[in-house]
């Protein structure tokens, strides 16, 4: 009877030796796609175990973390002023995880990452409390709020760079949300998020629009379509006559492209056409460039790429495929290209930068809880979309646009300033509201602090081209001066 | 079968007893644990725990008992098996009291029930019954053969205890417990140890007619049909079980107990064959339209679909315990660290290993493993070691039941099998339980010293002295 024994006893071997494989396999192969799996829970958990490290803006922190009395979750996030700094936080909710900078730097913020084990380990040893580290930001404060406040009730957003660095200044979009309104897991929080979401919110208000939503440039654009011109030597001298008839009919086509009121375009120069704001001159310029070389000037200022800021920003988008009317429309920022307010401020910022365009950036430093430096983000070029040259021309005729022509709302006294109104139609027959449009840039000895972008989606726009004067420029003015004022 | 042969008059060098080794060992399974309840103490509290006193008494007076006890009725049984089966007795207590003190569990059970009250108590007290079971069986069972007597009885007893809960409403989808004035027992549990003796009996007397009168076919021996009823019986009486009671570890439990047996008794390799084809059978039979052996199976498939469509389901369970497996990696959170109580259900019983899982990590589930099969493994040494073919069988049934009980609930658990409803030997909380399993080390131990205790001496042979050897 010993025989079958002993082969039993190897049996009984086996099945505890398939435990222990599967145990292997569990606890160790597979224990880091099963520690940080979606449904999880304890992520969420050791999210918010801890006191959260802080984002902070200007030296001062943005947000904040409460303790609670629930059994998951010890500490819940708040914010200061959350709606204004909704876009570039992001949110951070125990019931509905987390987006934008909360959830690209949770590691540094749980203080779960790498390279915050050694303050783990010290804090293990001392019997200290683990602490999430803090995420430095670019943001000016004064900027943000000069944005947020001009935007006002209406619906739009600004995104402001430093020309120099790429550093992201102002990143407002509104209407916003208060994230700290749905952070934790009651019943109440989760009403709040129902009430925020798209399919109950026509608003939309937790669309990041100055990353996420492209609109319709319109005019704005056609500082892309004079670098383009300039680049590739369709024109030498700006205030020198182009051959521009008036009306243009668009090649391939009957219908004539038309202007917006009354405006001397005939044979303008390229400083008066960009000044009145003449279709006629950009559509016809953009046409003659053709698609390509349109193009190649729209990817250099950062057209059909997403940015990395590293919160993502939508791609912008200048079309590849189209004949030559819909180039000449393209020029003007009509037809299909589009672009966020962070592109468009890009196309001000390469300008006012003597054509050299910087990678814009939000976070400046990961900080350690004991404020050690972990990393620092250093800037970066991204690419040269004009030379200095064509770039101070294309300043100074930006410039004229702001002295003499259509916008003279964005003046500021003593101080240099340049800019591109726009009012960009859409829909079907242009019905919908028409989005009014503002770059500029302004200028002191030191180079250009700042650049900034404003759209505004307004039914209060008219449909000619001051409404991006009118409605976007002072808000442009109010974030350039507030930053300006700052650095003094 | 070694036959101890007595060709002269002087005695078998006597076997050491091995007790001074158990009693180590046993040093050993009551600090472990007690260390273990600090840890947990420290780690929640971050105070040495008040009850830590009274447990390590517990735990070393329930231990010191028990040695004293195999000391005085056994004391040539093998040293590993209570040493082992304390350990195990203890840990269990110790995460059990762990468990008590999740804020979770505490609010899980006052929503669900109104009240809380914390098991680790009572798994102290049910523990001490155990053990107080255990010194029973070894002082009422001088010798384990007196069982070979009740074989009929047993099966009738077994039939009983297993038709029972038939007749008690299911409990969280399986109809496993019956319920007499405010206790509820799970008679599954001691229905495989008289299973076990009824098998035991019945294959002594049946081996050799099950192992030669058959005919041979296509290279296998085929039994007769006779042979074969009560075969079919049990198989039956398997599916039955998994049909009515939606049990599939117990009817699992059962017939691989069975199959096991049979083998051993009949040394046919053909028994197996047929085991594992009516098991399998019966099981891809009854799993294709028993809704509740079915979600079990669709929840082993693919443990985290469930996690979308059902929000609150039990199907969630499974996924649930891989996760908490998974955040354990290799070293574990450490005790008291970790979200095992998220699983809710059963945590402190069906699931415990996952606590084990999660806190102690692999190296702790990996030691814990190896103890179930070092328990197992000295069973299956004492069946080797028993002089007679029915203590050989009662040995290699109760430890091969335990084999298959530890692999169903730990690979359930872990997501190895489609998971069934039964609990991990000695650490899971439940009274039946853990009566049931101190009981079959009683007799596992009361097998051992019958085999290890050296062979009487000879009676002295009458005309011994009247024989002269000469020598030149």
């Amino acid at each position: 009877m010993n025989k079958p024994l002993r082969r039993i006893a190897i049996f009984c071997g086996l099945l505890v030796l398939a435990l222990l494989i599967r145990d292997n396999w569990l606890q160790y192969v597979r224990a880091d796609e099963l520690n940080s799996h979606r449904f999880n829970r304890r992520v969420l958990i050791e999210r918010y175990s801890n006191e959260r490290g802080n984002i902070i803006v200007d030296g001062k922190a943005i947000t904040g973390s409460v303790k609670t009395d629930d059994s998951d979750f010890a500490y819940k996030r708040t914010y200061v002023d959350g709606p204004m700094w909704a876009p570039v936080t992001g949110y951070a909710s125990q019931a509905f995880d987390a987006n934008q900078i909360e959830k690209l730097e949770d590691g540094i913020l749980t203080g779960n990452d790498d390279r915050l084990f050694f303050d783990r380990t010290m804090a293990m040893f001392t019997g200290k409390k683990k602490k999430g580290g803090d995420v430095v930001t670019t943001l000016s404060g004064a900027a943000q709020k000069a944005a947020y406040e001009g935007l006002g009730k209406s619906k739009g957003a600004v995104a402001a760079i430093d020309p120099q660095t790429g550093k992201i200044l102002a990143l407002a979009s509104t209407p916003s949300y208060d994230p700290s309104t749905f952070a934790g897991n009651s019943e109440k929080d989760s009403k709040a998020w129902v009430a925020l979401d798209k399919k109950h919110n026509p608003d939309d208000p937790m669309q990041n629009r100055a990353l996420r939503e492209t609109y319709p440039p319109g005019s704005t654009f056609k500082v892309v379509t004079a670098a383009a011109a300039l680049e590739h030597g369709k024109i030498t001298d700006i205030d020198e006559q182009t051959d521009s008839p008036l009306p243009w009919i668009m090649p391939g086509t009957t219908t004539p492209l038309v202007n917006e009121g009354n405006i001397p375009c005939k044979d303008a120069t390229l400083r008066d056409a960009l000044s009145f704001s003449c279709n006629t001159v950009f559509g016809k310029l953009g046409s003659d460039l053709g698609k390509d070389q349109m193009l190649e000037t729209a990817k250099k200022f950062g057209f059909n790429a997403e940015q990395f800021t590293p919160v993502r920003s939508n791609a912008s988008f200048f079309p590849e495929e189209m004949n030559a009317s819909q180039t000449a429309l393209s020029s003007i920022g009509q037809f299909d290209t589009r672009a966020t307010p962070l592109q468009m401020a890009m196309v001000a910022a390469a300008v006012a930068n003597d054509g050299k365009l910087m990678k814009p950036y939000m976070i400046d430093q990961l900080r350690a809880p004991n404020l050690d430096v972990l990393s620092k983000t250093e800037p970066e070029e991204l690419s040269r979309p004009l030379t200095q040259e064509h770039a101070q021309m294309l300043q100074s005729m930006m410039e004229t646009v702001v002295k003499d022509g259509t916008g003279k709302n964005a003046q500021i006294p003593n101080v240099t300033v340049g800019g591109k109104t726009g009012t960009a139609q859409h829909g079907e027959n242009n019905s919908k509201n028409p989005y009014a449009w503002f770059i500029s840039y302004a200028k002191t000895d030191s180079g250009s602090p700042v650049a900034v972008a404003v759209v505004v989606e307004d039914s209060n726009a008219n449909r000619d081209d001051i409404s991006g004067g009118g409605l976007a420029a002072p808000i442009a003015k109010n974030v350039m001066k507030a930053v300006i004022d700052s650095r003094r | 079968m070694s036959v101890v042969t007595n060709t002269t008059t002087i005695g078998a060098i006597e076997a050491p007893s091995r007790r001074n080794t158990e009693l180590g060992l046993l040093a050993f399974a009551v600090v472990i644990p007690v260390f273990a309840y600090l840890n947990v103490g420290l780690a929640l509290d971050g105070k040495i725990p008040a009850g830590m006193l009274g447990y390590g008494l517990g735990v070393g007076l329930l231990a010191g008992i028990a040695h004293l006890a195999v000391r005085k009725f056994a004391p040539y049984a093998d040293p590993l098996l209570l040493p082992l089966a304390t350990l195990l007795n203890g840990l269990g207590l110790v995460l059990i009291w762990r468990l008590d003190q999740s804020p979770r569990l505490i609010r899980r059970a006052e929503a669900l029930f109104g009240a809380y009250s914390p098991d680790a108590p009572k798994q102290l007290m049910y523990s001490a019954i155990a053990v107080a079971l255990f010194v029973a069986v070894l002082m009422v069972l001088k010798d384990h053969r007196i069982l070979q007597r009740y074989t009929y009885i047993s099966m009738a007893a077994a039939l009983v205890l297993l038709i029972l809960p038939m007749f008690f409403p299911a409990v969280n989808g399986a109809k496993i417990w019956i319920s007499i004035g405010g206790f509820t027992i799970q008679p599954g549990e001691f229905a495989k140890i008289i299973i076990a003796i009824f098998f035991s009996g019945y294959l002594m007397v049946k081996r050799d007619a099950l192992a030669l009168a058959s005919r041979r076919f296509m290279g296998m021996y085929l039994p007769r049909g006779r042979d074969l009823g009560p075969i079919l019986a049990i198989w039956a009486m398997s599916i039955l079980i998994l049909v009515f009671e939606t049990d599939l570890g117990t009817s699992l439990l059962f017939f691989g107990l069975f199959v096991i047996m049979l083998y051993v008794a009949t040394e046919r390799t053909s028994w197996i064959v047929f085991g594992l084809l009516m098991s399998v059978a019966g099981a891809v039979g009854v799993a294709s339209f028993e809704p509740h052996v079915q979600s079990r199976v669709n929840a082993w498939l693919d443990p985290f679909a469930c996690y979308q469509t059902d929000v609150t389901g039990a199907c969630q369970q499974i996924g649930d315990a891989l996760l908490s497996f998974g955040s354990g990696g290799t070293l574990g959170t450490g005790l008291g660290q970790g979200n095992s109580d998220l699983i809710g259900f059963a945590a402190n019983a069906d699931f415990i290993l996952t606590t084990v899982g999660e806190e102690f990590g692999l190296a702790g589930t990996m030691a814990f493993l190896m103890i179930y099969g070092l328990i197992v493994e000295r069973g299956v040494r004492t069946a080797l070691a028993a002089r007679d073919p029915f203590g050989k069988l009662l040995a290699i049934g109760l430890s091969g039941a335990f084999a298959i009980q530890v692999f169903v609930v730990a690979g359930g658990v872990m997501g190895l099998i489609p998971l069934t409803g039964m609990t991990m030997p000695f650490v899971a909380y439940g009274g039946s339980s853990v009566l049931a399993n101190w009981a079959l080390i009683g007799v596992l131990i009361r097998i051992s010293d019958t085999a290890r205790r050296p062979a009487p001496a000879p009676a002295p042979s009458p005309d011994a002295e009247m024989t002269q050897v000469v020598r030149p």
